[in-house]
């Protein structure tokens, strides 16, 4: 196996301004220009990092076609450096998808439309967006990667459809609003739930976790940050803070892929098939929702 | 403190993050806000000299004939330990001219009357320095309807709108607020000897123990009084939080056309900021 050499992705824990795409990609062809200087060939933005978060009506008005001149430009953004952005995509039949877009050599690459749609609370995405229906792993120039926004990781059979696919890397783009502040403890109640499972993801499926979390305030409800990248042991090794915009850089390394598989080879291990086969019994059974 | 104690450090964090925030997003640099010596437009006003600077922070003092002479020199007292200038504002003339057009003899009217002859000031004060109003009325108050509609209740944005009374004690101990307005039994002082515990019936610290679980932990009554609450004194704060609600909302509106403001246009206050 040829080795991959170590490379450096930016975590643009950014702060959109709502329903404004022009201000928004014009965050965006900074943050890649100084990403770019830095040397890193990869830059993650948040979670509609294009519009900002609690659109509700916005939605329909700030959502992009694949073949808009936004959706262009960031394509011709991305030479020399990947970039996998959030926005809303329209599509042909007038759906509307939370969806995470990687660009790459000058040209889109892979869209994931997000599968889980929080719609309780405060959270409201149901009554706008429509769920997307796939966990697709794509190649790209440093590894197979599975991409998740936000609510998707909280169900864990979504790392697990990309352990399946042998992933090496997750990227995971969010908007998540912090939620309770307990005495222990140096971020939100839902700041703590939130590394638990980006750590027990990259344990569980030994893969590379970059997190980027958008700041800033929509109306009184304020985005945590806590960008970072969880390297396969479950180690966090680089973590942006939880009030400014900024860029963290992350070296993710496949040398540390191969190091926590040869530890402990849970993906040789694993099988999938007795899950499979429960899935079947189940679904014959009609007891599978 | 179950359920009441905060990371105080990350509380004032945040907090002061969102009035620049949301400030500066409107296109201010300044906030204007009433001192009233008490503890919630003391930690409000903390907030903003953290936030923004302490130049930036407009703080009125707005002296009735009948406050308490002691407000004042509280009000004194914080702005002092703030570095702010406060600029004091007698309210008698205009409130006494509405107490007579209206013929106004009723100890809560005069006390909403000159609330809201507060707020008249505080927004003219918004206008001529473009500045935004800062809110001071805490979460327990916002609950419990202890408030003056278009009054205290009425600001640009409020730091203090999600922390319980007893929150606001701790964070104003955080920043080191002057002992005097922390030590003192809170009071609206909108007429002699009020004492705000007196009038509502309870202590805060009982309500904002009650309160935390009734709202935040959505807790039944069954369960509140399985541990310890008295029935009557559960019942009769759910039925506060009841009652207020139309005070913490916008009027509403029929809906006629398509699409109506508070139904179905939806979009937030943020919207392109």
């Amino acid at each position: 196996m040829s080795a991959r050499r170590p490379f450096t992705a930016c975590l643009a824990q950014t702060s959109p301004r709502l329903g404004d795409v022009a201000h928004n990609l014009e965050q965006h062809r900074e943050a890649i220009e100084r990403a770019r200087s830095e040397e890193a060939q990869l830059i993650v933005f948040p979670e509609l990092a294009l519009t900002g978060y609690r659109l509700r009506d916005l939605t329909f008005e700030v959502a992009l076609g694949r073949r808009s001149a936004v959706v262009d430009e960031l394509a011709a953004l991305s030479k020399g450096i990947d970039v996998l952005t959030g926005f809303v995509e329209e599509s042909d039949d007038h759906r509307f998808y939370n969806v995470a877009a990687y660009f790459s050599a000058g040209r889109l690459l892979h869209v994931h439309r997000k599968v889980y749609l929080p719609t309780y609370g405060l959270f409201e995405e149901g009554r706008f967006f429509a769920e997307g229906t796939r966990f697709d792993a794509f190649e790209t120039g440093f590894g197979r990667v599975g991409v998740l926004v936000c609510e998707d990781v909280w169900h864990l059979s979504a790392a697990y459809a990309y352990f399946l696919q042998d992933v090496d890397w997750l990227y995971v783009i969010s908007s998540g609003p912090g939620r309770g502040l307990p005495e222990a403890g140096k971020e939100p109640s839902s700041g703590k739930a939130w590394n638990s499972v980006l750590v027990a993801c990259a344990s569980f499926f030994q893969v590379g976790v970059i997190f980027v979390n958008r700041v800033g305030w929509e109306d009184g409800v304020k985005f945590w940050g806590g960008s970072k990248y969880v390297d396969p042991s479950g180690e966090v090794r680089s973590e942006a803070g939880q009030v400014e915009a900024e860029l963290v850089y992350a070296e993710l390394d496949a040398r540390d892929l191969r190091l926590s598989r040869i530890h402990t080879p849970l993906r040789r291990d694993e099988r999938p098939s007795i899950l499979a086969q429960l899935i079947a019994r189940l679904t014959d059974e009609g007891s599978l929702l | 403190m179950k359920f009441l104690s905060l990371n105080r450090a990350l509380a004032t964090d945040f907090l002061v993050d969102f009035v620049r925030a949301e400030v500066r997003k409107f296109g201010f640099e300044k906030v204007v806000l009433g001192l009233s010596g008490g503890i919630d437009s003391a930690l409000s006003a903390a907030f903003a000299v953290r936030a923004l600077g302490a130049s930036q922070v407009l703080a009125y003092a707005l002296p009735h004939a009948a406050s308490a002479p002691s407000s004042l020199e509280d009000a004194r007292a914080v702005a002092s330990a703030l570095g702010i200038e406060l600029q004091v504002i007698d309210i008698t003339a205009a409130v006494e001219a509405l107490r007579a057009s209206l013929a106004c003899d009723d100890a809560r009217g005069l006390g909403n009357i000159k609330a809201r002859v507060r707020m008249i000031c505080l927004y003219e004060r918004s206008r001529s320095e473009r500045a935004l109003v800062l809110g001071t009325s805490n979460k327990t108050e916002l609950l419990l309807g202890y408030g003056t509609q278009h009054a205290d209740m009425a600001s640009g944005l409020n730091p203090l709108g999600d922390l319980y009374k007893t929150q606001v004690f701790a964070l104003a101990e955080h920043v080191g607020l002057p002992r005097v307005v922390i030590d003192k039994a809170p009071s609206a002082d909108l007429w002699v000897g009020q004492r705000d515990e007196d009038e509502l019936g309870f202590s805060y610290s009982d309500v904002d123990r009650l309160l935390v679980r009734m709202i935040d932990r959505r807790e039944s009554d069954e369960d509140l009084v399985d541990d310890g609450f008295a029935l009557d004194f559960v019942e009769s704060i759910r039925s506060k939080v009841r009652n207020a609600q139309y005070k913490r909302q916008a009027p509403i509106i029929a809906k006629v056309g398509l699409r109506t403001i508070g139904i179905d246009f939806l979009y937030q206050r943020d919207w392109g900021r």
